[in-house]
């Protein structure tokens, strides 16, 4: 029988693990469980206030799939296309270029790349709401100006409202992913090069044929992480509409949750919003470890 | 020659091409530099504009940060540090536990643990944010730090991370530190943690960062003007009248000098350490 003195704890190698553990256990269960339970037993109430909820079946899902609702999850489907789309090239391209032997000022480059990385977005959208103002003397209104296109007003219209959350966010995000594209570069062996060279392998066809497959399993991880970042934004959403938005413009899932729950205080219906949510980001996760066979990479 | 003129050619090409993109970068942060020079009536009626015009340019926004309406901002910076230096310590020192843990012995349940860990980092919080915020309101910690910190303070993604570090780790450390008596805590704080050091490095950054710029669960729990952080305080400034331009522009561009400095001094740490987010290997 283990001893139960308190010396025999610490020195104890069956208890220790379970200690070392612990506070993962119990955050789990009280941050993590406990509320998940909660949130699924939520979004088949109807709750006012904090303590009074009756059930009312799936009335809360019935009532969310409004056009509300499907405007939320079109905008963050586009925005994560659309980010994607630039998130994964660009970086690629910045760090093909800083990787080549012929750049001059690499650290330099890579670290002034990456500092849009430091900032919140908060922080950067408001100079981003100043650069996009409405006003012809705006900075972005004044250069197209120039160029003999009218005055926007950027946050008035869907199309643009989308094109400066997509901005904001490939601002910050593009550096964080060169990095990557960069560590992934460094590991492929130079010989392989130098071989396809002798056999007279232009740059683009190296770059196609040995470059983009060695940096697979690294454009699947920033794909991932794209995908569900897209699908959980709010931050690039609130700095540009923090009061309101005319015609849903720039609503996306967790903004409407946020609206529902501490707007209009329908925490039921916020829920069963929530809910859908994890099912949407548990189907795409599954989807890609399934395409991807990434399972086969955990074992260990 | 002709190769060399060539490859010179690419060189000096190249160096442009990065040249544009370090100006298209940095451009948004240089301009709010500039219009926090400004008065905010003229950067409402002017929007942010090109013209850099010495007369119309002062200190005044930052001076307002420190006296009057603005002095609320002193508390936003204090409540910043204060949020994420805790949460950082807190999460480093908890989360390495767990991940030493898991990496460093075998015991029933290990695989389960390790299994929600994974789990756990593939859902995105936002999902939690009701239920948490009602079970924040009944423990009594809304609108406090430890309401923003106590749910999210062990980091699945740390203990990930830790867990991958110890596992590279020689376990003869550990049965030496038995051979002379130490405790299984001991081998932890005394042995191990001091080989950890790399780790906590890298983890340090990057659970700060998270930190310092979290939005959407602050916004949540912070209720009253003197407790937001700084991303909520600014965002609760943003109004489509343009009447707290000053403050706002200031608060910004006060937010992120510190961040820069503290990274041009260690770039290294900074870059490996915020992309260490991702699974490696």
């Amino acid at each position: 029988m283990a001893n139960f003195s308190f010396k025999g704890f610490l020195y104890s190698q069956k208890v220790a693990p379970y200690l070392f553990v612990s506070p993962f256990v119990l955050t789990f269960l009280i941050f993590f469980l406990y509320p998940t339970a909660s949130t699924i037993t939520m979004s088949f109430q109807e709750v006012q206030g904090l303590t009074s909820t009756k059930f009312i079946g799936l009335d809360n899902y019935r009532r969310m799939f409004d056009e509300h609702f499907f405007n939320a999850l079109k905008t963050n489907t586009i925005y994560t296309l659309l980010s994607l789309m630039l998130l994964i090239p660009v970086p690629i391209l910045f760090a093909v270029f800083l990787n080549s032997k012929w750049i001059k000022g690499r650290t330099l480059f890579k670290s002034v790349i990456f500092i849009p990385a430091l900032t919140s977005v908060i922080v950067a959208g408001v100079s981003f709401r100043l650069m996009f103002g409405e006003a012809d003397t705006a900075l972005i209104n004044s250069v197209i100006g120039k160029l003999g296109i009218s005055p926007q007003n950027w946050i008035l219209n869907y199309g643009t409202g989308m094109m400066l959350m997509v901005i904001l966010n490939t601002w910050r995000v593009a550096g964080i992913n060169m990095v990557y594209y960069l560590a992934g570069l460094q590991s492929i062996p130079e010989e392989l090069y130098e071989s396809a060279e002798m056999d007279g392998a232009n740059g683009f066809t190296r770059f196609y044929w040995i470059t983009l497959p060695l940096l697979k399993p690294i454009i699947i991880y920033t794909l991932t992480i794209g995908i569900f970042e897209g699908y959980r934004m709010f931050g690039e959403s609130y700095v540009f509409w923090n009061e309101g938005m005319p015609g849903d413009i720039g609503l996306t899932i967790v903004r409407f949750i946020y609206q529902q729950a501490f707007q209009r205080n329908d925490m039921g219906m916020g829920s069963a919003i929530g809910i859908t949510l994890l099912l949407i980001v548990l189907t795409v996760n599954m989807v890609q470890l399934k395409l991807f066979g990434l399972f086969k990479k955990e074992e260990d | 020659m002709n190769t060399k003129l060539k490859k010179k050619l690419l060189t000096v090409s190249m160096i442009i091409f990065f040249l544009i993109v370090c100006f298209i970068v940095l451009f948004p942060l240089y301009y709010m530099f500039m219009a926090s020079f400004k008065s905010s009536k003229e950067l409402f009626r002017n929007g942010m504009d090109f013209r850099i015009i010495p007369s119309l340019m002062s200190l005044d926004n930052y001076k307002l940060l420190f006296s009057g309406k603005g002095s609320v901002y002193m508390f936003w910076y204090r409540n910043s540090l204060g949020i994420t230096v805790l949460h950082t310590v807190l999460s480093l020192f908890l989360s390495s536990l767990v991940g030493y843990g898991l990496a460093a012995y075998s015991f029933k349940g290990r695989n389960v643990i390790f299994t929600l860990v994974l789990f756990v980092m593939m859902i995105p919080l936002e999902i939690l944010m009701l239920p948490l915020y009602k079970l924040i309101v009944k423990m009594g910690i809304i609108n406090t730090y430890a309401g923003v910190i106590l749910p999210f303070v062990v980091s699945p993604m740390a203990i990930f991370f830790f867990r991958q570090y110890v596992t590279g780790i020689s376990k003869d450390f550990m049965d030496a530190g038995r051979i002379d008596g130490c405790s299984e805590f001991g081998i932890f704080f005394r042995i191990m943690a001091p080989l950890m050091q790399p780790a906590f490095g890298a983890m340090g950054i990057l659970l700060a960062m998270q930190s310092w710029n979290s939005f959407i669960w602050p916004l949540i729990v912070l209720r009253t003007n003197t407790m937001f952080t700084i991303p909520i305080g600014l965002a609760s400034l943003m109004s489509p009248y343009g009447n707290n331009y000053d403050m706002l522009i200031a608060g910004a561009v006060l937010a992120i000098i510190p961040v820069i400095l503290l990274f041009l001094f260690n770039q290294k740490a900074f870059i490996s350490g915020l992309s260490t987010g991702g699974v490696k290997g």
